[in-house]
Protein backbone atom coordinates (compact mmCIF):
# COMPACT_ATOMS: atom_id res chain seq x y z
CA UNK A 1 0.00 0.00 0.00
CA UNK A 2 1.36 3.39 -0.96
CA UNK A 3 0.89 5.84 1.88
CA UNK A 4 -1.28 8.90 1.32
CA UNK A 5 0.46 12.17 2.12
CA UNK A 6 0.88 15.70 0.81
CA UNK A 7 3.80 14.38 -1.26
CA UNK A 8 1.81 11.58 -2.89
CA UNK A 9 -0.90 14.12 -3.65
CA UNK A 10 1.60 16.43 -5.34
CA UNK A 11 3.25 13.56 -7.21
CA UNK A 12 -0.08 12.33 -8.54
CA UNK A 13 -1.17 15.84 -9.44
CA UNK A 14 1.72 15.90 -11.95
CA UNK A 15 0.12 12.98 -13.81
CA UNK A 16 -3.38 14.46 -13.59
CA UNK A 17 -4.39 11.92 -10.93
CA UNK A 18 -4.45 9.13 -13.52
CA UNK A 19 -2.04 6.82 -11.71
CA UNK A 20 -3.41 6.37 -8.21
CA UNK A 21 -3.05 2.81 -7.00
CA UNK A 22 -6.36 1.01 -6.40
CA UNK A 23 -7.24 1.33 -2.69
CA UNK A 24 -7.71 -2.44 -2.36
CA UNK A 25 -7.32 -5.53 -4.53
CA UNK A 26 -10.15 -7.69 -5.89
CA UNK A 27 -8.64 -11.12 -5.27
CA UNK A 28 -10.02 -14.49 -6.36
CA UNK A 29 -11.41 -16.31 -3.33
CA UNK A 30 -9.20 -19.03 -1.86
CA UNK A 31 -10.73 -22.43 -0.97
CA UNK A 32 -9.88 -22.02 2.71
CA UNK A 33 -9.20 -19.27 5.23
CA UNK A 34 -8.42 -19.06 8.95
CA UNK A 35 -11.32 -16.66 9.48
CA UNK A 36 -14.22 -15.72 7.22
CA UNK A 37 -16.05 -12.50 8.01
CA UNK A 38 -19.51 -12.29 6.49
CA UNK A 39 -20.44 -8.69 5.77
CA UNK A 40 -18.28 -5.94 4.28
CA UNK A 41 -19.70 -2.98 6.13
CA UNK A 42 -17.80 -0.82 8.58
CA UNK A 43 -18.01 -3.31 11.46
CA UNK A 44 -16.90 -6.29 9.35
CA UNK A 45 -14.01 -4.41 7.76
CA UNK A 46 -12.94 -3.01 11.13
CA UNK A 47 -13.00 -6.56 12.53
CA UNK A 48 -10.75 -7.70 9.68
CA UNK A 49 -8.37 -4.79 10.20
CA UNK A 50 -7.98 -5.37 13.93
CA UNK A 51 -7.62 -9.14 13.43
CA UNK A 52 -4.57 -8.38 11.32
CA UNK A 53 -3.23 -5.46 13.32
CA UNK A 54 -3.77 -6.64 16.89
CA UNK A 55 -3.68 -10.42 16.51
CA UNK A 56 -1.54 -11.05 13.43
CA UNK A 57 -4.28 -13.09 11.75
CA UNK A 58 -4.19 -12.22 8.07
CA UNK A 59 -5.48 -15.33 6.28
CA UNK A 60 -8.91 -13.76 6.40
CA UNK A 61 -11.67 -13.16 3.85
CA UNK A 62 -14.35 -10.49 4.11
CA UNK A 63 -17.36 -11.54 2.02
CA UNK A 64 -19.75 -8.84 0.88
CA UNK A 65 -22.87 -9.60 -1.16
CA UNK A 66 -23.00 -6.12 -2.66
CA UNK A 67 -20.38 -3.40 -2.49
CA UNK A 68 -18.36 -2.17 0.48
CA UNK A 69 -20.32 0.08 2.77
CA UNK A 70 -23.45 -0.19 0.60
CA UNK A 71 -25.60 -1.19 3.56
CA UNK A 72 -26.10 0.68 6.79
CA UNK A 73 -22.52 2.01 6.80
CA UNK A 74 -23.43 4.30 3.91
CA UNK A 75 -26.99 4.97 5.04
CA UNK A 76 -26.70 6.36 8.56
CA UNK A 77 -26.55 9.96 9.75
CA UNK A 78 -22.87 9.60 10.80
CA UNK A 79 -23.25 10.71 14.41
CA UNK A 80 -20.52 9.61 16.83
CA UNK A 81 -20.88 9.98 20.61
CA UNK A 82 -20.44 7.96 23.79
CA UNK A 83 -22.96 9.54 26.17
CA UNK A 84 -24.66 6.32 27.24
CA UNK A 85 -26.25 5.76 30.64
CA UNK A 86 -25.22 2.27 31.68
CA UNK A 87 -21.66 1.36 32.60
CA UNK A 88 -21.40 -1.46 30.05
CA UNK A 89 -22.50 0.85 27.23
CA UNK A 90 -20.41 3.78 28.38
CA UNK A 91 -17.27 1.63 28.40
CA UNK A 92 -17.92 0.12 24.97
CA UNK A 93 -18.88 3.34 23.19
CA UNK A 94 -16.13 5.34 24.89
CA UNK A 95 -13.61 2.71 23.79
CA UNK A 96 -14.90 3.30 20.29
CA UNK A 97 -14.79 7.09 20.58
CA UNK A 98 -11.15 6.92 21.70
CA UNK A 99 -10.34 4.84 18.61
CA UNK A 100 -12.20 7.40 16.44
CA UNK A 101 -9.94 10.13 17.81
CA UNK A 102 -6.86 8.53 16.25
CA UNK A 103 -8.50 6.70 13.37
CA UNK A 104 -7.50 8.86 10.40
CA UNK A 105 -3.82 8.63 11.42
CA UNK A 106 -4.07 4.93 12.22
CA UNK A 107 -5.64 4.07 8.85
CA UNK A 108 -3.74 6.68 6.80
CA UNK A 109 -7.17 7.63 5.45
CA UNK A 110 -9.08 10.79 6.26
CA UNK A 111 -12.36 9.67 7.81
CA UNK A 112 -13.20 13.36 8.38
CA UNK A 113 -14.00 12.81 12.03
CA UNK A 114 -15.23 16.18 13.24
CA UNK A 115 -15.74 16.60 16.99
CA UNK A 116 -18.27 19.38 16.67
CA UNK A 117 -20.31 18.41 19.73
CA UNK A 118 -23.62 16.62 20.16
CA UNK A 119 -26.56 18.33 21.86
CA UNK A 120 -29.45 16.33 23.29
CA UNK A 121 -32.45 18.55 23.94
CA UNK A 122 -34.86 18.48 26.87
CA UNK A 123 -38.41 19.62 26.18
CA UNK A 124 -40.03 19.14 29.57
CA UNK A 125 -39.11 18.82 33.21
CA UNK A 126 -38.86 15.05 33.02
CA UNK A 127 -36.50 15.21 30.03
CA UNK A 128 -34.35 17.67 31.93
CA UNK A 129 -34.14 15.49 35.03
CA UNK A 130 -33.40 12.43 32.91
CA UNK A 131 -30.61 14.32 31.13
CA UNK A 132 -29.20 15.42 34.51
CA UNK A 133 -29.19 11.82 35.68
CA UNK A 134 -27.52 10.66 32.47
CA UNK A 135 -24.89 13.38 32.51
CA UNK A 136 -24.03 12.50 36.12
CA UNK A 137 -23.74 8.80 35.28
CA UNK A 138 -21.65 9.55 32.19
CA UNK A 139 -19.29 11.79 34.14
CA UNK A 140 -18.85 9.12 36.81
CA UNK A 141 -17.57 6.92 33.98
CA UNK A 142 -14.98 9.57 33.15
CA UNK A 143 -16.67 10.68 29.93
CA UNK A 144 -17.15 14.34 29.04
CA UNK A 145 -20.71 15.57 29.30
CA UNK A 146 -22.34 18.70 30.58
CA UNK A 147 -25.73 20.32 31.01
CA UNK A 148 -26.55 23.55 29.22
CA UNK A 149 -29.38 25.82 30.33
CA UNK A 150 -31.67 27.32 27.75
CA UNK A 151 -29.62 30.54 27.49
CA UNK A 152 -26.49 28.54 26.72
CA UNK A 153 -28.36 26.44 24.14
CA UNK A 154 -29.65 29.61 22.49
CA UNK A 155 -26.17 31.04 22.37
CA UNK A 156 -24.77 27.87 20.83
CA UNK A 157 -27.56 27.31 18.29
CA UNK A 158 -29.29 30.65 17.67
CA UNK A 159 -31.57 29.23 14.97
CA UNK A 160 -33.20 26.81 17.41
CA UNK A 161 -36.73 27.82 18.45
CA UNK A 162 -36.38 28.18 22.23
CA UNK A 163 -39.63 30.10 22.69
CA UNK A 164 -41.68 28.89 25.67
CA UNK A 165 -44.74 28.97 23.37
CA UNK A 166 -43.24 26.39 20.99
CA UNK A 167 -44.84 22.99 20.61
CA UNK A 168 -41.52 21.57 21.84
CA UNK A 169 -40.08 24.22 24.15
CA UNK A 170 -36.36 23.79 24.87
CA UNK A 171 -35.63 23.76 28.60
CA UNK A 172 -32.01 22.78 28.33
CA UNK A 173 -29.71 20.23 26.78
CA UNK A 174 -26.85 17.88 27.45
CA UNK A 175 -23.70 18.40 25.46
CA UNK A 176 -20.88 16.01 24.67
CA UNK A 177 -18.19 18.18 23.12
CA UNK A 178 -16.09 15.21 21.98
CA UNK A 179 -19.02 13.83 19.98
CA UNK A 180 -19.53 14.72 16.35
CA UNK A 181 -19.76 13.27 12.88
CA UNK A 182 -17.54 11.36 10.43
CA UNK A 183 -17.59 10.63 6.72
CA UNK A 184 -19.31 7.24 6.65
CA UNK A 185 -18.07 5.95 3.25
CA UNK A 186 -14.52 6.89 4.17
CA UNK A 187 -14.77 4.70 7.26
CA UNK A 188 -15.56 1.62 5.15
CA UNK A 189 -12.94 2.54 2.54
CA UNK A 190 -10.28 3.37 5.11
CA UNK A 191 -10.70 0.09 6.99
CA UNK A 192 -10.87 -1.84 3.69
CA UNK A 193 -7.67 -0.28 2.38
CA UNK A 194 -5.80 -0.82 5.65
CA UNK A 195 -7.03 -4.41 5.98
CA UNK A 196 -6.17 -5.18 2.35
CA UNK A 197 -2.67 -3.75 2.89
CA UNK A 198 -2.17 -6.34 5.63
CA UNK A 199 -3.09 -9.17 3.27
CA UNK A 200 -6.78 -9.63 3.96
CA UNK A 201 -8.93 -10.67 0.96
CA UNK A 202 -11.97 -8.46 0.44
CA UNK A 203 -14.40 -10.21 -1.88
CA UNK A 204 -17.36 -8.19 -3.12
CA UNK A 205 -20.42 -9.46 -4.97
CA UNK A 206 -20.16 -12.71 -3.07
CA UNK A 207 -23.27 -13.66 -1.12
CA UNK A 208 -23.27 -16.28 1.60
CA UNK A 209 -26.07 -18.76 0.96
CA UNK A 210 -25.40 -21.30 3.68
CA UNK A 211 -23.30 -22.09 6.73
CA UNK A 212 -21.83 -25.60 6.66
CA UNK A 213 -21.29 -27.29 9.98
CA UNK A 214 -20.46 -30.66 11.45
CA UNK A 215 -22.54 -31.14 14.59
CA UNK A 216 -21.80 -28.16 16.77
CA UNK A 217 -18.71 -27.06 14.85
CA UNK A 218 -18.60 -24.70 11.89
CA UNK A 219 -16.82 -25.85 8.72
CA UNK A 220 -17.22 -22.91 6.37
CA UNK A 221 -19.70 -21.06 4.22
CA UNK A 222 -21.52 -21.77 0.96
CA UNK A 223 -21.42 -18.73 -1.28
CA UNK A 224 -22.46 -17.67 -4.75
CA UNK A 225 -18.79 -18.20 -5.64
CA UNK A 226 -18.54 -21.67 -4.16
CA UNK A 227 -17.73 -23.22 -0.80
CA UNK A 228 -15.04 -21.64 1.38
CA UNK A 229 -13.73 -23.50 4.39
CA UNK A 230 -12.81 -21.85 7.67
CA UNK A 231 -12.66 -23.00 11.30
CA UNK A 232 -14.00 -19.59 12.32
CA UNK A 233 -16.90 -17.73 10.72
CA UNK A 234 -17.91 -14.30 11.98
CA UNK A 235 -21.25 -12.81 10.92
CA UNK A 236 -21.54 -9.01 10.90
CA UNK A 237 -24.58 -8.55 8.69
CA UNK A 238 -26.78 -6.05 10.56
CA UNK A 239 -30.34 -6.24 9.17
CA UNK A 240 -29.73 -9.71 7.73
CA UNK A 241 -28.44 -11.25 10.97
CA UNK A 242 -31.58 -13.35 11.49
CA UNK A 243 -31.22 -14.73 7.96
CA UNK A 244 -27.61 -15.78 8.62
CA UNK A 245 -28.55 -17.20 12.03
CA UNK A 246 -31.31 -19.28 10.45
CA UNK A 247 -28.71 -20.79 8.07
CA UNK A 248 -26.90 -22.08 11.16
CA UNK A 249 -30.11 -23.19 12.86
CA UNK A 250 -30.00 -20.41 15.47
CA UNK A 251 -32.65 -17.98 16.61
CA UNK A 252 -31.82 -14.38 17.51
CA UNK A 253 -33.77 -11.85 19.59
CA UNK A 254 -33.71 -9.46 16.65
CA UNK A 255 -36.28 -7.78 14.46
CA UNK A 256 -35.29 -5.95 11.27
CA UNK A 257 -36.88 -2.57 10.69
CA UNK A 258 -36.45 0.17 8.12
CA UNK A 259 -34.72 3.30 9.41
CA UNK A 260 -35.02 6.35 7.21
CA UNK A 261 -32.87 9.40 6.73
CA UNK A 262 -32.82 12.32 4.32
CA UNK A 263 -30.73 15.25 3.16
CA UNK A 264 -31.71 18.76 2.14
CA UNK A 265 -30.38 20.89 -0.67
CA UNK A 266 -26.97 22.35 0.25
CA UNK A 267 -26.95 25.69 2.01
CA UNK A 268 -24.27 27.93 3.55
CA UNK A 269 -22.96 26.90 6.97
CA UNK A 270 -25.70 27.46 9.52
CA UNK A 271 -25.50 24.57 11.98
CA UNK A 272 -22.05 23.84 13.40
CA UNK A 273 -23.01 21.09 15.82
CA UNK A 274 -25.27 18.03 16.02
CA UNK A 275 -28.72 18.59 17.52
CA UNK A 276 -30.69 15.59 18.71
CA UNK A 277 -34.07 15.34 20.34
CA UNK A 278 -35.01 11.89 21.53
CA UNK A 279 -38.51 13.00 22.47
CA UNK A 280 -39.48 14.10 18.96
CA UNK A 281 -37.07 11.77 17.12
CA UNK A 282 -35.14 14.46 15.32
CA UNK A 283 -31.42 14.46 14.82
CA UNK A 284 -29.82 16.92 12.48
CA UNK A 285 -26.37 18.07 11.46
CA UNK A 286 -24.92 19.86 8.45
CA UNK A 287 -22.50 18.06 6.18
CA UNK A 288 -19.35 19.65 4.82
CA UNK A 289 -21.15 19.93 1.47
CA UNK A 290 -23.79 22.07 3.17
CA UNK A 291 -26.65 19.59 3.15
CA UNK A 292 -28.65 19.12 6.31
CA UNK A 293 -28.58 15.45 7.28
CA UNK A 294 -31.71 14.37 9.13
CA UNK A 295 -32.60 11.05 10.65
CA UNK A 296 -35.97 9.65 11.64
CA UNK A 297 -37.15 6.92 13.98
CA UNK A 298 -37.68 3.37 12.78
CA UNK A 299 -40.79 2.29 10.91
CA UNK A 300 -42.94 0.16 13.21
CA UNK A 301 -43.14 -2.93 11.00
CA UNK A 302 -40.38 -5.41 10.20
CA UNK A 303 -38.90 -5.20 6.74
CA UNK A 304 -35.99 -6.20 4.55
CA UNK A 305 -36.77 -3.54 1.94
CA UNK A 306 -34.43 -0.59 2.18
CA UNK A 307 -37.31 1.85 2.27
CA UNK A 308 -40.00 2.90 4.71
CA UNK A 309 -43.27 4.79 4.83
CA UNK A 310 -43.68 8.46 3.99
CA UNK A 311 -45.59 9.12 7.21
CA UNK A 312 -42.33 8.72 9.13
CA UNK A 313 -40.67 11.36 6.97
CA UNK A 314 -43.63 13.70 7.40
CA UNK A 315 -43.42 13.34 11.16
CA UNK A 316 -39.72 14.09 11.40
CA UNK A 317 -40.05 17.07 9.03
CA UNK A 318 -42.91 18.49 11.11
CA UNK A 319 -40.79 18.24 14.26
CA UNK A 320 -37.71 19.64 12.55
CA UNK A 321 -39.55 22.69 11.27
CA UNK A 322 -41.03 23.27 14.71
CA UNK A 323 -37.56 23.19 16.27
CA UNK A 324 -35.92 25.11 13.39
CA UNK A 325 -38.52 27.41 11.75
CA UNK A 326 -35.74 28.77 9.51
CA UNK A 327 -35.60 25.42 7.69
CA UNK A 328 -39.23 25.57 6.60
CA UNK A 329 -38.50 26.57 2.99
CA UNK A 330 -35.65 24.14 2.45
CA UNK A 331 -36.16 21.47 -0.17
CA UNK A 332 -35.32 17.90 0.73
CA UNK A 333 -33.26 16.22 -1.97
CA UNK A 334 -33.10 12.54 -1.15
CA UNK A 335 -34.45 10.10 1.38
CA UNK A 336 -33.50 6.49 1.84
CA UNK A 337 -33.79 3.62 4.26
CA UNK A 338 -31.52 1.04 5.80
CA UNK A 339 -32.49 -2.19 7.55
CA UNK A 340 -31.57 -2.06 11.20
CA UNK A 341 -31.35 -5.07 13.51
CA UNK A 342 -33.14 -4.09 16.69
CA UNK A 343 -32.58 -6.00 19.94
CA UNK A 344 -35.18 -5.94 22.73
CA UNK A 345 -32.78 -4.02 25.01
CA UNK A 346 -31.39 -1.77 22.25
CA UNK A 347 -27.91 -3.12 22.92
CA UNK A 348 -25.83 -5.23 20.56
CA UNK A 349 -24.94 -8.91 20.68
CA UNK A 350 -21.19 -9.45 20.31
CA UNK A 351 -19.79 -12.85 20.98
CA UNK A 352 -19.80 -16.60 20.64
CA UNK A 353 -22.76 -18.80 19.76
CA UNK A 354 -23.67 -22.36 20.78
CA UNK A 355 -21.91 -23.45 17.56
CA UNK A 356 -18.13 -23.67 17.95
CA UNK A 357 -16.27 -21.31 15.64
CA UNK A 358 -19.38 -19.27 14.80
CA UNK A 359 -19.46 -15.70 16.08
CA UNK A 360 -22.09 -13.00 15.77
CA UNK A 361 -21.80 -9.24 16.00
CA UNK A 362 -25.29 -7.83 15.50
CA UNK A 363 -28.24 -6.09 17.08
CA UNK A 364 -26.72 -2.60 16.88
CA UNK A 365 -30.13 -1.37 15.81
CA UNK A 366 -30.23 2.32 15.03
CA UNK A 367 -26.87 3.22 16.54
CA UNK A 368 -24.08 1.10 15.15
CA UNK A 369 -22.09 3.62 13.15
CA UNK A 370 -20.58 5.35 16.17
CA UNK A 371 -19.32 2.01 17.45
CA UNK A 372 -17.62 0.91 14.22
CA UNK A 373 -13.96 0.90 15.38
CA UNK A 374 -14.69 -0.27 18.92
CA UNK A 375 -17.01 -3.01 17.73
CA UNK A 376 -14.42 -4.29 15.27
CA UNK A 377 -11.71 -4.10 17.91
CA UNK A 378 -13.48 -6.17 20.58
CA UNK A 379 -14.96 -8.58 18.02
CA UNK A 380 -11.51 -9.28 16.56
CA UNK A 381 -10.34 -10.10 20.09
CA UNK A 382 -13.34 -12.42 20.58
CA UNK A 383 -12.58 -14.29 17.36
CA UNK A 384 -8.80 -14.47 17.81
CA UNK A 385 -8.88 -15.65 21.44
CA UNK A 386 -12.18 -17.51 21.24
CA UNK A 387 -13.29 -15.59 24.31
CA UNK A 388 -14.82 -12.13 24.64
CA UNK A 389 -12.85 -9.00 25.38
CA UNK A 390 -13.80 -7.68 28.85
CA UNK A 391 -15.67 -4.83 27.14
CA UNK A 392 -17.99 -7.10 25.16
CA UNK A 393 -18.38 -9.89 27.73
CA UNK A 394 -21.68 -8.37 28.96
CA UNK A 395 -22.99 -8.42 25.36
CA UNK A 396 -23.28 -12.21 25.08
CA UNK A 397 -26.30 -13.83 23.47
CA UNK A 398 -27.12 -15.70 26.69
CA UNK A 399 -28.01 -12.45 28.48
CA UNK A 400 -31.54 -12.93 27.15
CA UNK A 401 -31.85 -16.20 29.04
CA UNK A 402 -30.14 -15.13 32.27
CA UNK A 403 -31.83 -11.74 32.39
CA UNK A 404 -28.78 -9.47 32.49
CA UNK A 405 -30.11 -7.12 29.79
CA UNK A 406 -28.43 -3.78 29.09
CA UNK A 407 -31.53 -1.70 28.73
CA UNK A 408 -30.62 1.37 26.74
CA UNK A 409 -34.07 1.84 25.21
CA UNK A 410 -35.25 4.60 27.49
CA UNK A 411 -31.76 5.77 28.27
CA UNK A 412 -29.70 6.79 25.33
CA UNK A 413 -30.14 4.52 22.39
CA UNK A 414 -33.57 5.70 21.33
CA UNK A 415 -32.25 8.22 18.86
CA UNK A 416 -29.08 8.15 16.82
CA UNK B 1 -46.86 3.23 2.75
CA UNK B 2 -49.01 0.25 3.50
CA UNK B 3 -52.74 0.06 2.84
CA UNK B 4 -54.05 -2.49 5.28
CA UNK B 5 -57.39 -4.23 4.78
CA UNK B 6 -58.90 -4.30 8.27
CA UNK B 7 -61.20 -7.34 8.38
CA UNK B 8 -63.81 -5.22 10.18
CA UNK B 9 -63.55 -1.79 8.49
CA UNK B 10 -62.02 -2.44 5.08
CA UNK B 11 -58.86 -0.94 3.59
CA UNK B 12 -57.33 1.91 5.55
CA UNK B 13 -54.07 3.83 5.58
CA UNK B 14 -51.16 2.42 7.59
CA UNK B 15 -51.14 5.43 9.92
CA UNK B 16 -54.44 4.22 11.44
CA UNK B 17 -52.83 1.01 12.68
CA UNK B 18 -50.46 -0.13 15.40
CA UNK B 19 -48.00 -2.95 14.78
CA UNK B 20 -47.97 -5.96 17.09
CA UNK B 21 -45.04 -8.03 15.86
CA UNK B 22 -44.85 -11.74 15.08
CA UNK B 23 -48.13 -13.65 15.39
CA UNK B 24 -48.81 -17.12 16.84
CA UNK B 25 -46.26 -17.01 19.66
CA UNK B 26 -47.70 -19.22 22.37
CA UNK B 27 -47.04 -18.45 26.02
CA UNK B 28 -45.49 -21.41 27.86
CA UNK B 29 -48.28 -23.51 29.33
CA UNK B 30 -46.64 -24.26 32.62
CA UNK B 31 -44.58 -21.30 33.88
CA UNK B 32 -43.31 -23.19 36.94
CA UNK B 33 -41.51 -25.80 34.88
CA UNK B 34 -40.47 -23.61 31.94
CA UNK B 35 -36.69 -23.25 31.66
CA UNK B 36 -34.90 -19.93 31.35
CA UNK B 37 -34.00 -20.79 27.77
CA UNK B 38 -37.64 -21.45 26.90
CA UNK B 39 -38.69 -18.18 28.54
CA UNK B 40 -36.05 -16.36 26.52
CA UNK B 41 -37.34 -18.03 23.38
CA UNK B 42 -40.91 -16.97 24.14
CA UNK B 43 -40.07 -13.44 25.22
CA UNK B 44 -37.27 -12.42 22.91
CA UNK B 45 -36.42 -14.78 20.05
CA UNK B 46 -38.16 -14.02 16.77
CA UNK B 47 -38.30 -15.59 13.31
CA UNK B 48 -37.77 -12.23 11.61
CA UNK B 49 -37.99 -13.85 8.17
CA UNK B 50 -36.95 -12.32 4.88
CA UNK B 51 -40.13 -12.96 2.92
CA UNK B 52 -43.57 -14.01 4.15
CA UNK B 53 -44.28 -12.99 7.75
CA UNK B 54 -47.37 -13.63 9.86
CA UNK B 55 -47.86 -10.68 12.16
CA UNK B 56 -50.38 -8.86 14.31
CA UNK B 57 -51.86 -5.43 13.68
CA UNK B 58 -54.41 -3.38 15.58
CA UNK B 59 -56.76 -0.84 14.04
CA UNK B 60 -55.80 1.69 16.72
CA UNK B 61 -57.52 4.72 15.17
CA UNK B 62 -60.53 2.75 13.97
CA UNK B 63 -62.36 -0.24 15.42
CA UNK B 64 -59.48 -1.03 17.83
CA UNK B 65 -59.61 -4.73 16.91
CA UNK B 66 -56.54 -6.94 16.72
CA UNK B 67 -56.10 -9.19 13.69
CA UNK B 68 -53.44 -11.12 11.79
CA UNK B 69 -51.74 -10.18 8.54
CA UNK B 70 -49.47 -12.21 6.29
CA UNK B 71 -47.11 -9.77 4.64
CA UNK B 72 -43.97 -10.05 2.55
CA UNK B 73 -41.11 -8.24 4.31
CA UNK B 74 -39.25 -7.65 1.05
CA UNK B 75 -42.04 -6.35 -1.21
CA UNK B 76 -44.37 -5.17 1.61
CA UNK B 77 -47.21 -6.91 -0.24
CA UNK B 78 -50.04 -7.97 2.04
CA UNK B 79 -50.90 -11.55 1.11
CA UNK B 80 -53.82 -12.22 3.40
CA UNK B 81 -55.63 -10.95 6.46
CA UNK B 82 -57.41 -13.14 9.02
CA UNK B 83 -59.05 -12.69 12.39
CA UNK B 84 -57.60 -13.54 15.79
CA UNK B 85 -58.17 -17.17 16.66
CA UNK B 86 -58.53 -18.25 13.04
CA UNK B 87 -55.92 -20.62 11.66
CA UNK B 88 -53.62 -19.01 9.12
CA UNK B 89 -55.06 -19.57 5.62
CA UNK B 90 -52.99 -21.55 3.14
CA UNK B 91 -51.57 -19.00 0.73
CA UNK B 92 -49.98 -19.71 -2.63
CA UNK B 93 -46.25 -19.00 -2.62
Amino acid sequence: MKSYSIFSLLRNALSYHQNWQAAWRSPEPKPAYDVIIVGGGGHGLATAYYLAKEHGITNVAVLEKGWLGGGNTGRNTTIVRSNYLWDESARLYEHSLKLWEGLSQDLNFNVMFSQRGVLNLAHNLHDLRELQRRVSAIRLNGIDSEILNVEQVKEMVPILNCSPDSRYPVLGASLQRRGGVARHDAVAWGFARAADARGIDIIQNCEVTGIRRDGDRVLGVETTRGFMAAPKVACVTAGHSSVLAAMAGLRLPIESHPLQALVSEPIKPILHTVVMSAAVHVYVSQSDKGELVLGAGIDAYTSYAQRGSLSVIEEIMASTVTLFPIFSRLKMMRSWGGIVDVCPDASPIIGKTPIRGLYFNCGWGTGGFKATPGSGHVFAHTIARDEPHPLNAPYALDRFANGSLIDEHGAAAVAH
Amino acid sequence: MLRIPCPYCGPRDETEFAYGGEAHIARPQNPATTTDADWADFLFMRKNPKGRHRERWMHARGCRQWFNVERDTVTHQIVTVYRMGEPPPETPR
